[in-house]
């Protein structure tokens, strides 16, 4: 039963602001062990949908469910409670605070010491503390800046930034992982070793990936799906194969100036 | 931020990061702390005595704007609802100082969690003003309400025993005020490296990424809110006793003012900092008693200085 | 008196208070409007301007009299000046400040507002100062009601300031780059718009009312102080919250409304005068927390 139910699931998410329609009847799902990528030109709404599935934005109506649980009025962080973990388009790290704290972050809604604990420093704050700490060098070292982990996180370079921010969505132990726009800023090398570890972070631990890219020669080496958002409507769904050839997607992305990439 | 400068300051702060080292200063300042009353004599004690309740002061009101960075203008009402409980529960119904405590700390958490939940949510320029106006709806209710003494407040207010031993006399005070500090640093330490406090910060930089992270940023904050009230509200209750008489006009917008001064002034969400501050706050008064009138011009000036050329405060940034 | 005298009364009394908070409370929302800042110095230039006021009203009585012309005179002086003070005040303090964190830009708007409180305090003494003004008793008397000239004039006079500043938004391009800026700041400057004179403007004209409103209230009530702002900021702030921060009708309905439900809340029995501030802070913490849009405010962009 469980199998057969998706991970995630929207069906019919409505958004507007201000009476502009931004999201329009949106039925979307992702699977269990995939990555998943969402493209669309800009402005059609790719960002928008991330905020709804993450409590961000509350959609007029609709319903979008984890594990089939609904998650639609509940607050960001009990999305992030309920496994969902995401990252941002211009990188949001937690600046003056070194590498490590930065990870430690995602820990907290794993653990619960207050403040009474604390201030009496009990061993079983002493202990979970260490577990944080554990847990977060574990996680940068699965993204691979580990050696970098005392350093104040605003001062790295820019391919590093976007690593920590990924360890620090990993360190909250989601079952989804959204990216949006990963692969901004970075270099073709960078990009290859992002398309390495966001392979390994599947095929490791287990967690479905669901992203935003622009980069479409990425999304078709790296997606088993692809959903395609125009005008906040999914105009297309299917393997990287299909989307390529769907004529509907061609025109969607020839109205803009980088249609071309496409193809 | 400020960059670190190197400065005989800074190379002087340097000298003490190691944890031992640390330690060490500690130790010293505690050693002179205890010692001071005896070479400095009768009056110093008393102003001593008074810095130390606004370190312990600062301290609380260094959680709530220091670390989780909500600008509190009201946090002489929770100085407020210490001292008069323990006002009223030990002059009016005769209970002991000591048992009263818990109902300090208790009014304390209660007048927390009533203003912050619904307010906490609020911009923080709105904060700033709602918590104003809660000092001041504190500091009015205690001028009209006749349980309260009105204008003139209470007095009379019995000092404590502990254990067999009458505390009452101002050098026994300082020492009462030397353990609160103490514990007040103590605990502030352990809070800012705990969970919580690591939460306090993300809220501070960042609510909506803190908020990815799984942090409930309300309760984070309502947290901070609550335990800086504690930590006035405990204040207020050795103020009343160390004073014996309390007056709303203790109370006051300007109390709130100097005590934000002394966060501030040394350097927010820094503890040797914020400890500066306070020392400055009470200190500096009594060294420039020629100013008079000019004193708290000064320190507004001090504060506008501090704000436009050194926002982190005179307390060095720690460099990295 | 009847009920019905008490309730002219107090409505008279509301209007005069309300004419007030609302002149205040137009200087919080435009300041507001254009540089999302929650001034808290405002209630402190209020005061000044009260004390320009009273300085000017000094000289020049000797020569026009003590009465309405006298103030008029003073008046104008003390917009202008205290309207130069404000734009100082956002150059030196604000604006370096533009991009700094939310928590330092508020701590230095109360430092602004300190150093002008001790800055008056100290050349005072702290001493309430007499304005020299006399304005005389008289009044028009409606069988229930009495209504003094001084009442008429003051409501009237606040009446045409905001007449002319609703004229000068709605029809001048300062006016109308103002309620530009209010919406998108950074697409202003690109389309060519002299942002830091439409600040300036702003500072000068929100501070001028606030002068004005000093003036008159210190003619009024006879007297100016160091602390004369701090009440009158944070009520005049609620006002502006109460009709929506940013909108300027807003903050006239708002005054009016404040002052209105101050005058009769004070009838209210067991709240009396003593709780009248009790009751003010009340409201305010209400509005906050319960609208804090206000009435003609547009709702709050969603969050990201």
């Amino acid at each position: 039963m469980s199998m057969a139910l998706p991970l995630l699931e929207l069906r019919g998410v409505n958004l507007s602001f201000a009476g502009n329609t931004v999201l329009d009847n949106v039925d979307f799902s992702v699977g269990r062990d995939v990555i998943v990528s969402l493209i669309g030109p800009n402005g059609a709404g790719k960002t928008s949908l991330f905020n709804c599935i993450t409590g961000f934005y509350k959609p007029q109506s609709g319903s979008i469910k984890v594990d089939g649980h609904e998650l639609m009025g509940l607050k960001p962080h009990k999305v992030t409670q309920a496994g969902i973990a995401r990252t941002f388009q211009n990188v949001r790290l937690f600046q003056q605070m070194t590498v490590l704290e930065n990870v430690m972050s995602g820990s907290h809604c794993r653990s619960r010491a207050g403040a009474i604990s604390a201030i009496l420093g009990l061993p079983s704050q002493r202990r979970e503390e260490a577990a944080i700490r554990a847990h977060a060098i574990e996680c940068l070292e699965f993204v691979g800046i580990a050696d970098e982990m005392d350093r104040d996180a605003t001062n790295l370079a820019y391919g590093h930034q976007r690593r920590v921010e990924i360890a620090r969505a990993l360190a909250t132990r989601p079952k989804l992982l959204l990216l949006d726009e990963p692969a901004a800023g970075l270099n073709a090398g960078e990009k290859q070793d992002l398309l390495n570890l966001i392979g390994r972070i599947r095929d490791e631990l287990a967690i479905s990936v669901l992203l935003i890219e622009h980069d479409t020669g990425m999304v078709m080496k790296i997606s088993e799906r692809i959903s395609v958002l125009d005008h906040g409507v999914i105009i297309a769904e299917g393997a990287p194969k299909e989307i390529q050839a769907n004529p509907k997607v061609i025109e969607a992305y020839l109205g803009q100036d980088d249609g071309e990439d496409l193809l | 931020m400020a960059q670190p400068r190197s400065n005989a300051f800074n190379n002087i702060i340097a000298q003490f990061d190691e944890p031992w080292k640390r330690y060490a200063a500690f130790a010293v300042i505690v050693a002179l702390l205890l010692i001071a009353p005896i070479s400095l004599g009768p009056y110093a004690t008393v102003i001593l005595t008074n810095a130390l309740l606004y370190v312990v002061l600062a301290l609380g009101l260094n959680v709530v704007v220091g670390y989780a960075g909500l600008l509190d203008l009201g946090y002489a009402a929770f100085f407020a609802v210490g001292a008069y409980t323990v006002g009223i529960l030990t002059h009016t119904f005769g209970l002991d100082f000591w048992l009263t405590l818990p109902f300090a700390v208790g009014a304390a958490m209660i007048a927390g969690v009533i203003i912050g939940t619904p307010t906490l949510r609020l911009r923080s320029d709105y904060l700033a003003i709602v918590t104003l106006g809660f000092g001041e709806i504190v500091r009015f209710s205690a001028r009209n309400m006749e349980i309260t003494g009105g204008a003139s407040g209470i007095s009379g207010i019995q000092q404590p025993w502990l254990f067999g031993w009458h505390i009452n006399t101002p050098f026994e005070f300082y020492y009462v005020f030397v353990v609160l500090a103490i514990i007040a640093v103590i605990v502030s330490v352990r809070l800012q490296h705990s969970r919580l406090g690591r939460a306090w910060l993300y809220v501070r930089h960042d609510e909506d990424a803190a908020e990815a992270m799984g942090i409930d940023t309300v309760r984070v904050k309502l947290a901070a809110y609550v335990i800086g009230a504690i930590f006035g509200s405990i204040s207020g209750a050795f103020f009343a006793v160390n004073l014996g008489a309390i007056s709303p006009e203790s109370f006051s917008f300007q109390q709130s003012v100097l005590i934000l001064m002394a966060v501030i002034l040394g350097g927010m969400g820094k503890i040797p900092g914020v400890i500066l501050g306070a020392f400055i706050v009470v200190l500096a008064p009594e060294l420039l008693r020629d100013l008079g009138e000019y004193r708290l011009l000064l320190f507004a000036v001090g504060l506008l200085l501090i704000m436009l050329f050194r926002p982190s405060g005179i307390w060095p940034v720690r460099g990295k | 008196m009847s009920v019905f005298d008490i309730f002219l009364q107090q409505l008279v009394n509301g209007l005069v208070l309300g004419s007030f908070y609302a002149l205040v409370a137009l200087g919080y929302t435009m300041i507001y409007g254009v540089v999302k800042l929650l001034n808290f110095a405002h209630g402190d230039v209020y005061m000044v301007g009260g004390f320009v006021g009273f300085l000017v009203l000094s000289v020049v009585a000797p020569m026009v009299g003590p009465g309405w012309t006298g103030v008029a005179v003073s008046m104008v002086v003390a917009m202008i000046a205290v309207g130069f003070l404000g734009v100082v005040i956002q150059r030196v303090a604000y604006q370096p400040m533009l991009n700094a964190p939310r928590l330092s830009i508020l701590i230095t708007a109360l430092a602004v507002s300190l150093v002008l409180q001790n800055g008056v305090l100290t050349l005072t003494h702290g001493q309430y100062q007499p304005m020299g003004a006399d304005l005389g008793f008289g009044g028009v008397n409606l069988g229930l009601l009495f209504i003094s000239y001084n009442q008429m004039i003051l409501v009237g006079t606040a009446a045409a300031l905001m007449i002319a500043l609703e004229l000068f938004v709605s029809r001048t391009q300062y006016g109308r780059a103002m309620r530009a800026i209010s919406i998108d700041k950074d697409m202003c400057r690109l389309m060519g718009i002299n942002v830091t004179a439409v600040i300036a403007v702003t500072f000068f004209i929100g501070s001028a009312l606030a002068a004005a409103a000093g003036t008159m209230a210190g003619a009024y009530y006879g007297s100016v102080w160091y602390f004369m702002g701090f009440l009158i900021g944070i009520k005049a702030f609620t006002a502006a919250v109460i009709g929506g921060i940013g909108s300027i009708p807003g903050a006239m309905l708002g005054g009016l409304i404040l002052g209105l439900l101050e005058s009769f809340g004070t009838q209210i029995p067991g709240i009396g005068s003593e709780w009248k501030d009790v009751f003010s802070f009340a409201v305010l913490i209400l509005v906050l927390v319960l609208k804090p849009t206000g009435l003609l405010g547009k709702s709050e962009q969603e969050r990201m």
